[in-house]
């Protein structure tokens, strides 16, 4: 049991990592990206990672709350990311 | 568990009263631990049984590889198109895919609905913002990426 436990958050620890790789990679797409439309799907990409981070980290610390905090993140994300494509496309938000 | 402290307490009725109490304590802690059993769980968040446990590292490296696959695609494709479908579909699996680990570590409620509520948003919402990425950079002009047009 504390050796499956052990290994449980070796995993976790390792996945924090590994997002955290994604993340950083999202963002050099975000700084290097040749055109606009490919820094928003990175930008995009990284509110994916850190709701992934988020996740990871209530499952480390196994509070529940945390969960919540990475629905709202995601929803955030999405509303985000609708602002971005159509600025992009009319030149404005709120006409 | 109540029936069963209130059975401990009849049996033991006749017996003194330290007795009494001892037994019901003793009846009260094993019935407590089977409940808890039973849910998978000790007490409100403390460790769950070591198959739920197995259940969510598993779950965690499959969201981790799709995690790093979308990353991979976002950085090696040529077009913001490739990009998108990299990003869109793998990594929004990756997270789907801990959200999963969360329903099962958190329990079916709680912690674990909002984590179903979390999947079905983001399979609702990637597509939708990936498709209005894709029409903005179509009516930006962005080229896409013809095969032997390396430059």
């Amino acid at each position: 049991m504390s050796s499956l436990a052990t290994v449980y958050d070796l995993v976790v620890a390792g996945g924090l990592f590994a997002a955290t790789l994604a993340t950083l990679g999202c963002a050099y797409r975000v700084v290097t990206g040749p055109t606009v439309p490919d820094r928003v799907v990175a930008l995009d990409a990284v509110g994916t990672c850190v709701v992934a981070i988020v996740v990871l980290h209530a499952l480390d610390v196994g509070r529940g709350f945390f969960v919540l905090v990475a629905v709202m993140l995601a929803i955030v994300g999405f509303v985000t990311t609708v602002v971005a494509a159509k600025y992009l496309t009319e030149g404005d938000v709120i006409e | 568990m109540i029936p069963v402290a209130l059975a401990a307490v009849i049996t033991t009725a006749p017996a003194n009263g330290a007795f009494v109490v001892g037994a019901t304590a003793q009846a009260t802690d094993v019935a407590a631990t089977a409940v808890a059993a039973v849910a998978g769980t000790t007490a409100g968040s403390g460790t769950p049984s070591p198959l739920r446990l197995a259940i969510v590292a598993a779950l965690v490296v499959v969201g981790t590889f799709f995690l790093l696959v979308g990353t991979l695609g976002l950085l090696r494709f040529p077009d913001v198109y490739n990009r998108m479908h990299a990003t869109s579909k793998a990594t929004t699996l990756g997270a789907a895919s801990m959200f999963l680990a969360g329903f099962v570590r958190f329990g079916p409620a709680g912690a674990g609905l909002a984590s179903l509520v979390g999947i079905v948003s983001l399979f609702l919402t990637a597509p939708t913002g990936a498709h209005l990425i894709s029409r903005a950079a179509r009516k930006l002009g962005v080229e896409t990426y013809v095969t032997g047009d390396d430059d």
